[in-house]
């Protein structure tokens, strides 16, 4: 049984299929047609709600999520608004400013705007964050529209966000149903078809979830794993949700190592991490949409072993270690040690990711990350490099170059990295580096990139790394072609 | 006698909302709320039954044996059909024969619909799909236009337009170039996927909700498919959310299929399409390989062409033949190519029919006359903008390849105006002086103009009906041909509705096109539907005017001159009387408060076997300057700044037009640049969702965006009160985008060489292109 809150009111669900998604839910359980379906793949937005969250500080605060790779027994615990609680007089001001620019046209893409927008303007008005044009396009961006050209849609955000800033007079929706069952209780459901779902609130239940159930499938934001669902139509016959153990959710911070649990999303990971490391915070702008990064996790993106996964080169880069976790024990596993083949990692049977530990940076470390896609943004790397120096002035005393999309895992070229060892950064080490590449790698040919272009960047990347490092560290970036040129 | 309603104190008030204004679109309120209902968001009928078809593994190949006992057993499916389940015709081809409303033996592409399933859920009913065991005996696949170019393999004939003698001007030319271009087919990505409802009636028929642009022939195929009269059939569409030509001739199938289920089982039949098998299954627009053989002076004046634009169509004719004719009509642009040769392929490929996309050919065809400007400029070190304005169609130069007269000369003018308001000139030489001092980012720059043919090539299509009731409290209702996609036709016909008796367009409202309330429609397509569904509507409102106006002359004893329809009034000479009251008196006079209307198109007619002819009413222009920045390490790039100035003629509803103008321009922007459509060699789709597919995002729109109508300039042609159309010609300003990004490559060579960009221009084509200036660098350094 899970019991939260939709709109405003309470529902309790009972055997109820795990493998539902949260838009299948309101659309052919609830009939709740606002929310609509695009394409369920969390790539369109189309069918973006507002997950409310109640946290420490005592709040709930409002993320944007795309219903339809979210699964539901995510929603326990939690506050579900869709548009469908748009519908009453006083409109909303986003709403009102999307009609008064014209800002939709066919229409089946604004309720996904208007939550975007709802959830960026609550995050504005009621919780105080600033917002500028460059934050509003980046709350956006996981929303497409076909028809309009998005002109009118960022001057209806400009105007109803930016510009204004008062709060919505229907705001007690949000808040009076912020009463949601916060209470650490395990839950579970089970479903007719023997489909189950375990949502555990220890370290302990999880490890003996995993044991009584080997073949249990994690799952935290589900931004992958819906996608065996919704797209090949696959059964997940027990899922096991780690997102509500503490442990996983947990951020730290000492003189030498970041830690963060494995199930942080990369919104919540985003300060930790840009604090040390400010190469990360072009990369999160672009990786994904902002509902996918409010609901995927660092240790999702790790252990799915996608090679194409954003995440694992930068923190191959860094020389990062991952906590892993069992009914037999705890271990730490270098990253560089996890990654065995194409989506195959040194997991056992039934070992989870705790935390991923990240060193802090040495007073004359520097990291590059790079990633190249058909799309500026939320779009999957056709090619990510991540590269760290340590420098004693222009001689690079060690590096660690990493790259995704070059090969069937994230993987280091170390071949590359043995090039640049020692030398001084310069012309001739980056061309060396370059010639090294190809022993490092042999990429493949596929609908995102060619095998050639992959290899060429692969080495062009290193270059604007040079650029960048001549131009200092405190220059602007050496390339303006980002989403917010 | 029954009451009727009573008069309410009124006032003469300036009607609001007529034509000219910028009334909102009549559903945004609804789509801001998630109140605005797609199909998959009616009230589902009892006992709703969920389709999905089975989908064919290959490309070319016979179907040897196929077992779907596992399908039939699958857990929730009713029934499972094959075409000879089929009571009526199994050919559903919209002009041509060609498509089989489900295959027999023979499947032409892979995610070709081989049965159809009706289960108690979408996911029963695609699940179960999944299950077909289907033995093959694979046949070679043509996959590719050059394969079909080879082999002659066409789904329709070839033609050529010829004005003159191409050949000899060539030999004779100063300068002569030749230049190939393969243009990218692109993915409609209507944010609804193809999606119906069919529901049998009491009759034996069926009643048909479709997300379609053209529910006529919605109604005919599924008559004919089911063996019926087209009466038994009725379709409905409220609204699409998005078409962009995807949905006029791909909805029929769905259709089609949906109503066989529901002739089999007795039960409505829901019918959508998830994403990826959207994908798969319906056309998309067609990729183009073209060529160009041009002689020109020194000035870079063409003086003869040889053009030839081949389009990949799939498997079956669809309606390719007219799409390859557009692209024909388009391959001048704006330029007047002399003596000109211009011949069109329609190659048969062994995947999915392409069809109908915004623009349907024309920008395909525009591409190779917009390639060979840069390519001219470049040869002879001239601004490219210099090349295309000395190119322009003009007084003494305005005969096209295909006879037609060019009358309304608008883009000399409008070129200008854009040049100075985009600050051209001094931008050039900005970007000139940034690209001699940046070594890895450039940017380029390029003004290019659209001219576009309006009206449907296929004559007969070029007419409209449409259906307007008075009722007795004032309020109106009309019901037209045309569809609702998006692009605010609905309230463009509502406005000219209220404009024809001056009332405010809040008395009119417009419902759900529907075949028993205008028949034997045209599809929403050509960018017509405001031209034509207007011009009905205008002409229905003038039957029943003309009737009141007798009545009142007579009622209130003036002249029929002394009577005007304003301010939410009747006016006969000094008496006024309020709307409402006005209607009520003729109604209890007895005078018909209702009217069909209808248009055709004048003066249009094309003789195809001359290819000669004036096949459209008027051209629709505009120019666009874009600037970009690129990458010269990985290729990528930036629109930083669009400047546009389009010519609507005298706007219905500028708000409305300037959307269709910047979601146009979009939707351009993306199929030349990260809208890429990519194949396996066996032929299967490998970008088949938003994940590989990407269409442009909300950071892809450039910062700096301005875009102008093109004041007073009312249509020469007798439209509806002089406004032009604006669905399709806006799309093509995106062409800007392309040669901005050739122009910022070619700035690697000091604009002395033109480089080779197939589109879409992806990063990694863009990288390519930089690798060939560099190449031609390299080669120049060694001839020294």
């Amino acid at each position: 049984m899970i019991e939260f809150y939709l709109n405003g009111r309470a529902e309790l669900l009972e055997g109820v299929d795990p493998n539902l998604s949260i838009l299948e839910w309101l659309r052919t359980r609830k009939r709740l047609t606002g929310t609509k379906e695009g394409c369920a793949s969390g790539d369109c937005g189309a069918c973006t709600v507002l997950l409310g969250t109640s946290e420490e500080d005592g709040q709930t605060h409002y993320q944007s999520i795309n219903s339809c790779i979210a699964l539901i027994g995510s929603l326990h615990g939690r506050h579900l608004v869709t548009v469908d609680a748009l519908r009453d007089e006083p409109a909303h001001p986003v709403q009102t400013a999307m009609v008064e620019c014209h800002g939709s046209q066919c229409g089946f893409c604004t309720p996904g705007f208007i939550m975007s927008m709802v959830g960026l303007h609550r995050e504005v008005t009621v919780e105080g964050r600033a917002c500028d044009q460059e934050r509003l396009i980046e709350a956006l961006a996981g929303n497409l529209c076909r028809c309009t050209g998005y002109r009118p849609i960022i001057e209806a955000g400009r105007q109803s966000i930016i510009d204004e800033s008062a709060a919505w007079e229907g705001d007690a929706l949000f808040v009076n149903a912020a009463q949601t069952p916060v209470d650490a209780q395990p839950v579970s459901l089970t479903h007719a078809s023997g489909r189950t779902f375990h949502a555990p609130v220890s370290l302990a239940e999880l490890r003996e979830l995993l044991a009584e159930n080997p073949e249990a499938r994690l799952m935290a934001g589900t931004t992958d794993l819906a996608l065996e669902i919704t797209q090949q139509l696959l059964d997940v016959p027990h899922l096991v949700a780690v997102e509500r153990v503490p442990e996983l959710q947990r951020l730290s911070r000492t003189e030498s190592v970041l830690e963060i649990g494995a199930a942080v999303t990369y919104t919540r990971a985003a300060d930790l991490l840009v604090g040390d490391w400010p190469a990360f915070g072009p990369l999160l702008d672009r990786l994904a949409s902002l509902q996918i990064r409010n609901r995927g996790t660092l240790g999702g993106n790790i252990a799915n072993a996608s090679p194409i996964g954003d995440m694992p080169p930068p923190l191959l880069a860094l020389g990062a270690e991952l906590v892993l976790d069992s009914a037999e024990g705890e271990r730490r596993v270098a990253l560089d040690d996890f990654f065995l083949g194409y989506r195959n990692t040194a997991l056992r049977s039934q070992e989870f990711i705790r935390s991923v530990q990240i060193p802090t940076p040495g007073q004359d470390d520097r990291l590059f990350i790079y990633k190249v896609s058909k799309r500026l943004d939320d779009d999957i790397s056709a090619v990510l490099g991540a590269f760290w120096f340590r420098f004693a002035g222009n001689q690079i005393l060690d590096c660690r170059l990493a790259y995704g999309g070059m090969a069937a895992t994230p993987k280091r070229a170390q071949s590359a990295e043995a090039a640049l060892r020692g030398q001084a950064f310069d012309d001739a080490a980056v061309s060396a580096a370059i010639q090294a590449l190809a022993q490092d790698f042999t990429p493949l040919s596929d609908a995102r990139a060619s095998a050639g272009y992959r290899s060429q960047i692969a080495g062009n990347l290193l270059r604007r790394a040079l650029l960048e490092h001549r131009a200092g560290a405190n220059a602007k970036p050496l390339l303006s072609v980002t989403p917010h040129a | 006698m029954r009451r009727l309603p009573s008069e309410t104190a009124h006032q003469p008030a300036v009607a609001t909302g007529l034509a000219g204004q910028s009334a909102l679109h009549d559903s945004a309120w609804k789509h801001v709320r998630g109140e605005a209902r797609y199909i998959d968001d009616l009230p589902e009928p009892e006992g709703l039954l969920h389709a999905a078809v089975g989908h064919s593994q290959h490309a070319h190949a016979r179907i040897v044996a196929m077992d779907l006992s596992a399908v039939r057993s699958y857990p929730g499916v009713i029934a499972v059909v094959t075409v000879d389940d089929v009571p009526g015709h199994t050919d559903i081809g919209p002009v041509f024969p060609g498509d089989p409303v489900l295959a027999g033996e023979l499947v032409e592409h892979v995610g070709q619909p081989i049965f159809a399933v009706a289960a108690t859920s979408h996911t029963a009913a695609r699940k179960a799909a999944r299950l077909a065991k289907v033995e093959y005996e694979l046949l070679e696949p043509v996959l590719t236009i050059a394969k079909a170019l080879e082999q002659e393999l066409f789904v329709r004939p070839t033609n050529t337009h010829l004005r003159g003698d191409p050949d000899q001007a060539l030999a004779a030319a100063p300068h002569r170039l030749q230049g190939q271009l393969e243009v990218g087919g692109q993915e409609h990505f209507y944010l609804e996927g193809q999606a119906c409802l069919v529901e049998p009636t009491e009759d034996g028929g069926m009643f048909v909700h479709t997300s379609s642009q053209h529910p006529s022939e919605v109604q005919k195929l599924v008559a004919e498919v089911l063996g019926l009269p087209i009466h038994a059939v009725q379709a409905e569409v409220r609204r699409m959310g998005g078409g962009f030509g995807g949905k006029e001739t791909q909805a029929a199938a769905l259709a089609c299929v949906a109503a066989l289920l529901a002739n089999v089982t007795g039960k409505a039949v829901k019918y959508r399409l998830s994403r990826a098998d959207d994908m798969v299954q319906t056309g998309k627009r067609h990729d183009f390989f073209n060529t160009y053989d041009l002689g020109f002076d020194d000035q870079g004046v063409i003086r003869g062409a040889d053009i030839m634009v081949a389009g990949r169509c799939g498997y079956s004719p669809d309606l390719s033949d007219a799409i390859v004719d557009r692209a024909m009509f388009h391959a001048d642009n704006a330029y007047f190519l002399d003596q000109a040769r211009v011949t069109g392929h329609r190659c048969k490929t062994h995947t999915v029919s392409n069809t109908a996309f915004r623009g349907f050919g024309g920008p395909q065809g525009m591409m190779i006359i917009e390639k060979a400007m840069d390519d001219i400029a470049r040869y002879l070190r001239l601004d490219p903008l210099e090349v295309r304005k000395r190119n322009l169609y003009g007084e003494g130069r305005d005969i096209t390849h295909y006879g037609q007269r060019i009358e309304q000369h608008v883009l000399a003018e409008l070129i200008g105006q854009l040049e100075t308001s985009s600050d051209y000139q001094a931008r050039r030489e900005q970007i000139s002086a940034f690209n001699a001092q940046s070594p890895v980012v450039k940017r380029g720059l390029a003004l290019t103009p659209v001219k576009f043919g309006i009206s449907f090539t296929a004559t007969h299509l070029n007419q409209a009906g449409a259906l307007v009731h008075i009722y007795t409290d004032g309020s109106i209702h009309i019901n037209h041909g045309g569809t609702e996609m998006g692009q605010g036709l609905y309230i463009k016909i509502a406005q000219v509705v209220a404009s024809a008796f001056q009332v405010d367009v809040s008395c009119v409202a417009v419902s759900a096109t529907r075949t028993d309330k205008v028949p034997n429609t045209s599809p929403t397509a050509a960018s017509s539907g405001s031209d034509l569904n207007g011009m009905a509507a205008l002409d229905a409102c003038e039957k029943i005017k003309a009737r009141l106006i007798e009545f009142a002359a007579e009622h209130w004893s003036c002249k029929f001159g002394d009577v005007r329809f304003e301010n939410n009034e009747v006016v006969m000479a000094e008496q006024r009387v309020s709307w409402g009251t006005f209607v009520r008196t003729a109604y209890m006079n007895r005078i018909s408060l209702s009217s069909s209307g209808f248009y055709s198109t004048p003066k249009i007619h094309f003789d195809y076997a001359k290819g000669h002819g004036h096949p459209f009413l008027y051209y629709a222009n505009g120019a666009a300057c874009s600037e970009v920045l690129i990458d010269t390490l990985t290729g990528e790039y930036k629109v930083t700044r669009v400047d546009i100035l389009h010519d609507v003629g005298q706007s219905l509803n500028p708000a409305i037009d300037m959307g269709q103008i910047e979601g146009g321009f979009i939707q351009c922007m993306g199929w030349l640049t990260t809208e890429e459509l990519v194949y396996s060699p066996e032929g299967r789709l490998l970008t088949t969702g938003p994940a590989t597919y990407k269409i442009p995002a909300i950071s892809d729109t450039p910062a700096d965006f301005r875009v102008q109508l093109l004041e007073n300039s009312p249509n020469t042609e007798a439209t509806i009160f002089r406004s032009k159309a604006v669905g399709e010609p806006p799309f093509m300003l995106g062409i800007s985008v392309w040669c901005a990004l050739r122009d910022a490559v070619a700035s690697l060579t000091d604009y002395r060489f033109s480089p080779p960009l197939d589109t879409p221009a992806t990063p990694e084509r863009m990288l390519g292109a930089v690798n060939a200036a560099h190449s031609w660098l390299a080669a120049k350094q060694e001839d020294r």
